[in-house]
């Protein structure tokens, strides 16, 4: 009796919603851990790039005005699906040179982050509005909206962890997102957007790249319809192009030189307020 | 009476005697030196150059200019007062200096007043009532946060982030000099401050006052110059930020300046705000609101209500009342009380205003003005409007810093929606309609930082102001105000 042979899965992209490959046709062949095995990953191209982000801007409004309560089950929903998909993970995170402790720690802290910026998703608005007393007539008060569409580069050195901790502070805030993958470790991240797929999470709210930092970093952030851009990393020169190119429209520069993405010391509120904007309404008080 | 009575004519039927407010109690300092280290000094070079009043081109004084050796100077004086004073400092102690300060800027405020009003060009009225109140408020509310810090960053602790590079404009001198001072000393910060070089004056009156109010030396810098003045100070190596208010153009070389330094940034930079009129508003406010939104302080207003969206159905009615408005409108000297719009602050500015209004024509635009005679001497623009625009007519897009309104009608309320968010803008915005609903859905959808609904141009030193997109980035006001000026922990 002959072995059974394996059916090996195709990487993809992540775009508005479906899964398509590279337009460019290009791929970087990735190899696991232990030499044992080779995949395909799609070389993402600039125009990917923009195709993503015209699904990202395309989905902004419906999903900025997603009720909270609604935008915080989707979020509880995408724990839950990655939790139901735990074996998957694991079998990537090992490929990518985790033990199997290593693997099941990422994988549940991965799954907290996102229960836990669920949780914000209806509750940092009353953190973050006042009512200002104004010495006049009006009744004056603040809240935080969305920046609007964020391109983002999760941590290279990170793989599930670090794309959860990008993308889940971004959409809680009614922001969406086109997010690269880490380059050593890209496995993850394309059956993380799997899990989305499944999650209710509308297409092109979270869009997910592969492909080289150094190829399109230059197009996250000097594109023209990005409103804010998210690096991850800690290299000087990359986070200065990020930091000059993001002058061309002022788009929000936000740098996270995190090390240790498995930390609760990466999260909280004020990273949810970093995309978001404020805005104060007056109406006068009379008859 | 041989006299024909024309309705519309207010000049005639409706002429107020002068009624100036008078200069004598003001001292203008004839020789301005740079404030540095809690002292006037003067500047390594020796240069001064000259500032004036718009409305007649008389010289009022000379201004130290500061080049990079005073701007290195100032701020050498900011980091020891930083390290050794300021940032130690008991908060609750540093916060009775800012109330000093608010104090004696009200005690002085007439002074003030009419400087600003001579430096600048804007009408008395306005610096009265508006600007200085306002100087001092916003003193007055920061004074009471320095203690407070714990309380508005849940779960974090509030640092101070070190020397401050404050660069602002010339459209509220010393408003903005309060908007950039008082949260950057309220949270432990000391600044090197610089003002527009053609409203250097009050900037340089609240130096004595900073004097007077014993700030320990160095916490507070005053330099004058121009953009390489500011340049210097954007790129010193010792400063840890900046914050600036003035063109995106700038913002942009800023940022741009800043890329790589780890040097934090607020800019607060142009707008182009749509204002709209609904057929339900109440027309004869909204027709107030639009003459408030677009020639108070000349239209020298970040935030002016520069684009005009009527709805069709009233778009007759209102345009027809707001010419007959415009006629009324009192231009003139700005130290008469009874002055609506004074003085374009600089014959630059009134070349790039009349520029806009030649390119508007020439683009198919049509322009009316009001009929007022203007001053010879000085520099004045009579309160313009166009119709016949549409999107892309530069006078649409672009923005232009005066008196003058872009008209367009709509018919939906996602029309006029789209069109309001079709800029690179997105400061302000204002939306007139006696429905509730209307005014929450409006305000939700148009991007931009500050909404007026059923009023315009309002300011609170409680009420945070800033733009979404190219508007800027930060805010000042309220507690949101104090988060550029803090490293949260």
């Amino acid at each position: 009796m002959s072995q059974r042979e394996d059916i090996k899965k195709t990487y993809k992209l992540y775009i508005g919603g479906k899964f398509p490959r590279t337009e460019s046709g290009r791929y970087i062949k990735w190899v696991d851990a232990n030499n044992k095995g080779a995949v395909n990953i799609c070389r993402g191209s600039r125009k990917d790039f923009r195709n993503a982000m015209v699904t990202a801007r395309d989905a902004f409004s419906g999903w900025c005005s997603r009720t909270a309560y609604n935008r915080s089950q989707i979020l509880y929903r995408i724990g839950e699906i990655l939790e139901g998909r735990r074996s998957q993970f694991a079998n990537e995170l090992i490929l990518q040179g985790s033990s199997k402790k290593e693997a099941g720690n990422e994988i549940n802290q991965s799954i907290d982050r996102l229960i836990y910026y669920a949780g914000w998703a209806d509750k940092y608005q009353q953190i973050f509005s006042r009512v200002n007393p104004v010495a006049s007539s009006y009744f004056n008060f603040s809240y935080p909206e969305p920046t609007g569409v964020v391109s983002a580069l999760a941590p290279n050195n990170s793989s599930l962890i670090g794309l959860v901790s990008i993308v889940a502070p971004i959409i809680a805030g009614g922001n969406t997102v086109v997010v690269l993958a880490s380059e050593e470790k890209p496995l993850c991240s394309i059956t993380f957007a799997e899990v989305l797929h499944t999650s209710d999470v509308p297409g092109g709210v979270v869009n997910i790249l592969t492909g080289y930092r150094s190829e399109l970093l230059d197009h996250f952030s000097s594109h023209m319809d990005v409103n804010a851009i998210v690096y991850c990393g800690n290299e000087s020169e990359e986070i200065k192009l990020v930091q000059e190119n993001a002058a061309l429209n002022v788009k929000r520069p936000i740098v996270y030189t995190d090390e240790n993405w498995l930390s609760k010391n990466v999260q909280d509120p004020y990273r949810i307020l970093n995309t978001l904007e404020t805005k104060t309404t007056w109406h006068p008080v009379g008859i | 009476m041989n006299k024909k009575i024309n309705k519309s004519d207010f000049k005639t039927d409706w002429s107020y005697s002068p009624a100036p407010e008078s200069t004598d109690h003001i001292k203008i300092v004839k020789k301005n030196d740079l404030f540095i280290n809690g002292k006037f000094m003067p500047p390594e070079k020796g240069k001064y150059f000259k500032t004036i009043n718009p409305a007649n081109e008389q010289k009022l004084a000379d201004v130290a200019e500061a080049d990079k050796s005073d701007v290195d100077k100032a701020v050498k004086a900011a980091r020891k007062a930083y390290d050794k004073v300021w940032s130690k400092m008991d908060p609750s102690e540093r916060g009775k200096y800012i109330y000093r300060i608010a104090r004696l800027i009200q005690e002085r405020a007439r002074e003030f007043s009419v400087i600003e009003t001579m430096d600048g060009g804007k009408p008395i009225r306005e610096s009265r009532d508006i600007d200085i109140p306002l100087v001092s408020a916003h003193f007055f509310y920061y004074a009471g946060w320095a203690d407070k810090l714990s309380y508005a960053f849940p779960g974090k602790q509030a640092k101070p982030i070190g020397v401050a590079g404050q660069i602002i404009p010339w459209n509220f001198p010393l408003l903005m000099a309060a908007w950039k001072l008082a949260p950057a000393l309220a949270t432990g910060n000391t600044v090197v401050l610089k003002p527009a070089e053609t409203t250097p004056l009050t900037a340089m009156k609240l130096a004595e006052i900073i004097q007077e109010a014993d700030l320990p030396p160095g916490v507070v810098n005053i330099i004058n110059g121009d953009g390489k003045t500011g340049r210097a100070i954007v790129e010193h190596e010792d400063i840890n930020k900046i914050a600036f208010t003035g063109s995106t153009d700038v913002g942009k070389m800023i940022m741009k300046s800043v890329a790589g330094t780890g040097k934090k940034y607020t800019l607060e930079l142009g707008g182009k705000a749509a204002n709209i009129i609904f057929e339900d508003a109440a027309i004869d406010q909204a027709v107030e609101g639009i003459i408030d939104g677009i020639f108070f302080n000349q239209g020298h207003v970040c935030c002016a209500g520069s684009r005009l969206f009527v709805q069709e159905s009233v778009a007759d009615t209102v345009i027809s009342k707001l010419k007959d408005r415009m006629e009324s409108l009192i231009v003139g000297d700005p130290l008469d009380k009874n002055t609506d719009i004074g003085a374009i602050n600089s014959k630059m500015q009134l070349e790039k205003i009349k520029m806009y209004v030649d390119i508007g024509q020439k683009e198919g635009g049509s322009v009316h003005q009001s009929s007022c005679g203007l001053p010879e001497k000085g520099y004045w623009h009579a309160p313009t409007l166009f119709t016949d625009v549409s999107q892309s007519h530069r006078i649409v897009q672009e923005e232009i810093f005066g008196p003058v309104l872009a008209i367009q009608t709509f018919r939906t309320v996602d029309e006029v929606i789209a069109k309001a968010n079709n800029t690179p803008f997105g400061l302000s915005g204002g939306v007139w309609t006696d429905k509730g609903s209307k005014i929450f859905q409006v305000s939700k959808s148009i991007r931009a930082g500050v909404l007026w609904a059923n009023t315009f141009n309002k300011f609170d030193p409680t009420s945070p102001f800033g733009g979404y997109k190219e508007s800027g980035m930060g805010r000042e006001g309220g507690l949101e105000g104090l988060m550029p000026y803090v490293n949260l922990v």
